[in-house]
């Protein structure tokens, strides 16, 4: 297992999600002590286990996966939607749980004869949800602060993650339909999943046992 | 012809290797033109990987295509021959987008076809080559296999909607369990059967007996085929590296029967895919059947890179007032022995080399050794 080659390379995503997710697999007996000293590393191994742990940004792990540099890796389900990477997902984590969605100034009138005006930060997931209605629509992309653009004119509505959905209140906006509930998954890549397939298993298998017992006592 | 190791790069080697391989299985080289009417592929645009062509008008006004794929035009150009096989292999560009490219690629591909009539020994020698030529590039390499007969008699006895199907198996592809549970629960249907092939991963004597438990219709046929060829493999010594594996799913317009895929270990993505297409051959209007892979020579240009630490083996250098046909004789001797060498008057930056030379009157000199 000392070979750096035959270790599980594991990217996380980091914040708070991330933090659940690492106690979620050192339950399933994947644990990893160097990785809670306080420090300015960014890559923790445990040998004796076979893992290394690192944290990327939360929507670059399905790159680490895709590209194998990570062998497995948690990523929202709405990362997983956009970019379409070509990985294995083995398992709905059931955490991070929240949903895409249409929101609009809560006194929005959707005019059908007018091409909509969308902003987001996901082009393709919107792209894809107002094709499968044949709704024509001018996507404007922006990075950050969506939920301003209703406010200010420059889009007729929003696509964007809401979680309890207090942002879109402040800013009086509203959701107007879900586009597709999201959460976090844990993610392979395909090859690893081939050279890597015993220590994978076992650590999908780990956490699914954990899963099932949260839906157990639901 | 004298050629010297390190002038290959690897992918290149790989590509004399194959094609060496398949040369001695029979196969004959097929040379094509690099441009195909665009008419072929707008009829199969979903048998390609990707569907942006690089277009062009020739003088006589037909569209152009700079081709996208290979086997669609090797399909076009062989005839049928009663009760015979056709065997061709390949080493051609094709021309398409890939992924992080932000554009077109000149990707190079290898492969090879077979076209007539299949049975069981030609289906066993296309999976045996394809397992071959894996090894050629790594010796830690598996073959997954998986037979989409079986995989859609279980779908089909599941009541899945043709309109889920496409989503299921891109859901099966992805080995999605709690997705393909909430696609077949939206339908009523019942996902386990589903569930437990895909989850079946290992090596053929392991899932054989598995699979044969969950057929009750009518690809009993089928199956004994499969489980024959699989077993002839393990016989002949691919049986650490074939697994069964029914995630491996291609488009089931065009293709039926053996699909499969093949991974090195230190490459992302899979560098070999092919299948049995009869379904495409159906499409063209043709009654033969055909079975053919690919080997994504592109993939291989990461692989095993610290095998050139040196530019060259030897930098020699001279003065002006040198003679030069002393320094002719030195790099003669020099590349007689099958060495490299670069002449120069000072070093250029950032040129690695094992030794470092200097000739004067007296002869050459051994300035520095790398090695």
């Amino acid at each position: 297992m000392n070979n750096p080659d035959n270790m599980l390379n594991i990217a996380l995503p980091k914040g708070r999600l991330g933090e659940k997710v690492l106690a979620m697999f050192e339950k399933a007996g994947f644990e990893c002590p160097a990785i809670h000293e306080t420090g300015r590393k960014l890559i923790f191994e445990n040998p004796e286990k076979g893992v290394r742990y690192f944290w990327v940004k939360p929507s670059d792990v399905s790159i680490y996966v895709e590209r194998g540099a990570a062998d497995i890796g948690v990523a929202g389900k709405d990362i997983l939607l956009e970019y379409r990477p070509d990985v294995y997902e083995l398992l709905d984590l059931g955490i991070g749980v929240c949903r895409m969605a249409v929101a609009a100034k809560k006194d929005f009138r959707d005019d059908t004869a007018r091409t909509l005006r969308v902003a987001t930060k996901f082009s393709n997931i919107t792209k894809n949800y107002y094709a499968s209605m044949g709704r024509e629509i001018d996507i404007i992309h922006l990075n950050g602060s969506i939920e301003i653009a209703p406010i200010l004119g420059l889009s007729d509505v929003i696509v964007d993650i809401v979680e309890t959905g207090t942002t879109l209140k402040e800013n009086n906006l509203e959701v107007v339909e879900t586009v597709v509930p999201i959460s976090a998954r844990l993610i392979a890549n395909k090859s690893s999943f081939k050279f890597k397939n015993s220590i994978i298993e076992a650590v999908s298998a780990g956490i699914a046992q954990q899963l099932a017992r949260t839906e157990e006592n639901k | 012809m004298d050629l010297c190791e390190s002038v290959f790069k690897y992918e290149e080697r790989a590509v004399y290797e194959l094609r060496s391989l398949y040369r001695r299985y029979g196969y004959l080289p097929y040379k094509m033109s690099k441009f195909e009417e665009y008419d072929l592929y707008v009829r199969n645009k979903d048998f390609l990987i990707s569907d942006n062509i690089i277009t062009f008008t020739d003088t006589d006004g037909k569209l152009m295509a700079l081709k996208p794929d290979v086997t669609l035009s090797i399909i076009k150009n062989t005839g049928d021959t009663a009760g015979g096989v056709h065997k061709v292999c390949y080493d051609e560009n094709v021309y398409r987008i890939t992924k992080g490219a932000g554009g077109f690629r000149e990707l190079m591909q290898v492969g090879l076809e077979c076209i007539g009539d299949i049975d069981s020994y030609g289906i066993y020698e296309v999976l045996m080559l394809a397992a071959e030529s894996l090894s050629r590039i790594s010796e830690e390499y598996v073959l997954d296999i998986s037979h989409l007969g079986i995989l859609s008699e279980i779908i089909d006895a599941s009541g899945v909607s043709e309109s889920t199907k496409g989503e299921l198996l891109k859901k099966i592809g992805e080995k999605n369990m709690h997705e393909i549970d909430a696609l077949c629960n939206a339908e009523g249907c019942d996902p386990s059967a589903i569930k437990k092939l895909v989850s079946l991963y290992g090596a053929p004597s392991e899932v054989l007996p598995e699979i044969k438990g969950m057929l009750t219709g009518d690809s009993g046929d089928e199956f004994n085929e499969f489980e024959s060829i699989l077993m002839l493999l393990c016989k002949n010594g691919y049986k650490d590296n074939i697994r069964i594996d029914f995630s491996v799913v291609n488009d089931m317009n065009y293709y039926n029967g053996v699909v499969f895929k093949g991974f090195v270990r230190g490459i992302a993505s899979g560098v070999l895919s092919g299948g049995q297409y009869d379904k495409l051959m159906q499409k063209m209007g043709r009654s033969a059947c055909a079975i053919g892979f690919a080997v994504y020579m592109d993939m291989l240009e990461r692989f095993n890179t610290g095998a050139d630490e040196y530019d060259v083996d030897a930098m020699l250098l001279y003065d002006d007032g040198c003679d030069i046909n002393a320094l002719s004789d030195a790099v003669k001797l020099f590349s007689a022995g099958g060495k490299s060498v670069m002449v120069q008057k000072v070093i250029p930056d950032k040129i690695k080399y094992k030794q470092l030379l200097k000739i004067n009157e007296r002869g050459v000199e051994i300035l520095e050794n790398n090695e």
